[in-house]
């Protein structure tokens, strides 16, 4: 690892001064858990970094009216132990369990791992799913923004040099809505070969929504859109699953590389969706009974 | 530039003088001589570096020391008391649950983070809890054993082999 300049502020405006002044030749670290592999491999080498870790006031998982809103620097632990997530968005917890090793959701935060940017992370497909909204800081203002516009390109997200994401706000969920989150992994720790999340809202015996997050699918973690639109006004049987899993992986554009090539990452994104599909549907009770 | 720094590691305050980029893994056994944390994959996939702080399992080699201060650093030269083997420890003892041991002290450091957790854990609970912790020797098998055989005698709270 290149030697760098440490700061550690106090207080989220000293941090986003030190931002302005440092204007791209700072990083910011919070648990580190992906930027520290990045620097000890040389993908990145900056001259300052900026420790937000220890900030107070950004580690919260509060209960609003509409939803729920989490600080950037909650870890990932407190996500998945949560009893307002796990009695509300159960697909957080499923997704946290799924998330490398217990020892990285005691360091790693969840704002880190979104601003990180990576397709193949489990947060985003989830919180896409979820139609989260971040909130980013920055001493000119704060501004808010669906995740889903959050993403650029691999390893690349619209965050300002010089902001720093502060919130992440979940919306509510009717109260029948099934939710499901599946990847495929190497290891068990490792991070996905294909994920998907489903969010399936029921309206009688058909779906009145559903959404799809893809993990692993191409540069940018994403919706899709596509696949999502099918399934509206319809029961989730098997056939309109296969359909919509098709052309979701059409909706993907994965890359080759070590795990696989492009076409087998396409056929294994049709087969995470097809399962996160049922499970969500069955447990929204618009798939077909066990 | 090398820069002071004081972290608390099983129990005492140590000054050392390091860069800011040093990783926790790195000064405990450079600077203090802690070889217990072991270096492995340097990614964060294999676990050997496992340490504890305020008693929470984490990656030492994925974690900046400066990030450590003030809080409760715990290696596993810091797990047994006065000489004598912890549970955990002495369990991997008189199941075989050792070969080349180099990534025991990580398992036994999530282990001890389990049961400080969980004090009756499932199998399958044990095997989760050690899922950040690859070991190429033994399979598993007798590693898991000695975890529920630990969680039995901590929560008996005795060590009859021992007293």
């Amino acid at each position: 690892m290149r030697g760098f300049q440490y700061f550690e502020p106090e207080t989220l405006s000293a941090a986003c001064s030190l931002l302005a002044k440092y204007k791209g030749e700072a990083k910011v670290i919070a648990g580190g858990q992906s930027l520290l592999s990045m620097l000890k491999n040389r993908l990145l080498a900056p001259d300052y970094v900026v420790n937000i870790k220890g900030l107070s006031g950004l580690e919260y998982i509060k209960e609003r009216p509409s939803g729920i809103a989490v600080g950037a620097l909650t870890i990932h632990r407190a996500i998945e132990t949560s009893p307002v997530v796990g009695a509300r968005y159960p697909l957080l917890v499923e997704m946290e369990h799924r998330l490398a090793a217990v020892q990285v959701r005691n360091w790693g935060t969840i704002g880190g791992n979104l601003c990180h940017a990576d397709p193949a992370a489990d947060p985003p497909p989830c919180l896409l799913a979820l139609n989260a909204i971040v909130k980013l800081k920055s001493r000119s203002g704060t501004r808010s923004l669906p995740l889903e516009q959050f993403f650029k390109d691999y390893l690349e997200s619209v965050l300002a040099p010089d902001e720093l994401m502060v919130e992440i706000f979940i919306p509510n969920l009717p109260a029948r809505a099934g939710t499901a989150f599946i990847k495929e992994s190497v290891r068990a720790n490792d991070m996905a070969v294909a994920s998907a999340a489903a969010v399936v809202i029921p309206n009688g015996k058909g779906a009145k929504e559903v959404r799809i997050g893809l993990g692993a699918a191409g540069p940018t973690p994403l919706r899709a859109r596509k696949a999502e639109k099918t399934l509206v006004g319809r029961c989730l049987e098997d056939a309109a699953i296969e359909e919509a899993a098709a052309i979701a992986a059409e909706e993907a554009s994965p890359t080759t590389d070590m795990h696989g090539s492009d076409s087998f990452k396409r056929q294994l994104l049709q087969v995470v969706v097809r399962n996160a599909l049922k499970e969500a549907g069955q447990r929204a009770q618009v798939g077909r009974a066990r | 530039m090398k820069q002071q720094l004081i972290l608390k590691v099983n129990g005492e305050e140590h000054e050392v003088f390091a860069e800011p980029s040093k990783l926790l893994r790195d000064v405990l056994r450079e600077d203090l001589d802690l070889m217990g944390t072991k270096e492995g994959c340097q990614d964060g996939y294999c676990g050997a570096c496992t340490d504890l702080i305020d008693g929470k399992a984490v990656k030492s080699c994925l974690v900046l020391a400066r990030q450590a201060r003030g809080k409760e650093v715990t290696t596993i030269e810091g797990i047994a008391n006065n000489g004598r083997l912890g549970p955990v420890q002495q369990a991997f003892v008189d199941h075989f649950a050792v070969q080349c041991g180099f990534c025991t002290p990580g398992m036994i450091l999530s282990a001890t983070a389990l049961l400080s957790e969980n004090p009756s854990p499932t199998e399958m609970e044990v095997k989760r809890a050690l899922i950040g912790n690859l070991c190429r020797c033994t399979g598993y098998a007798k590693i898991v054993e000695a975890v529920l055989a630990a969680a039995r005698i901590v929560r008996e709270g005795d060590n009859p082999r021992h007293d």
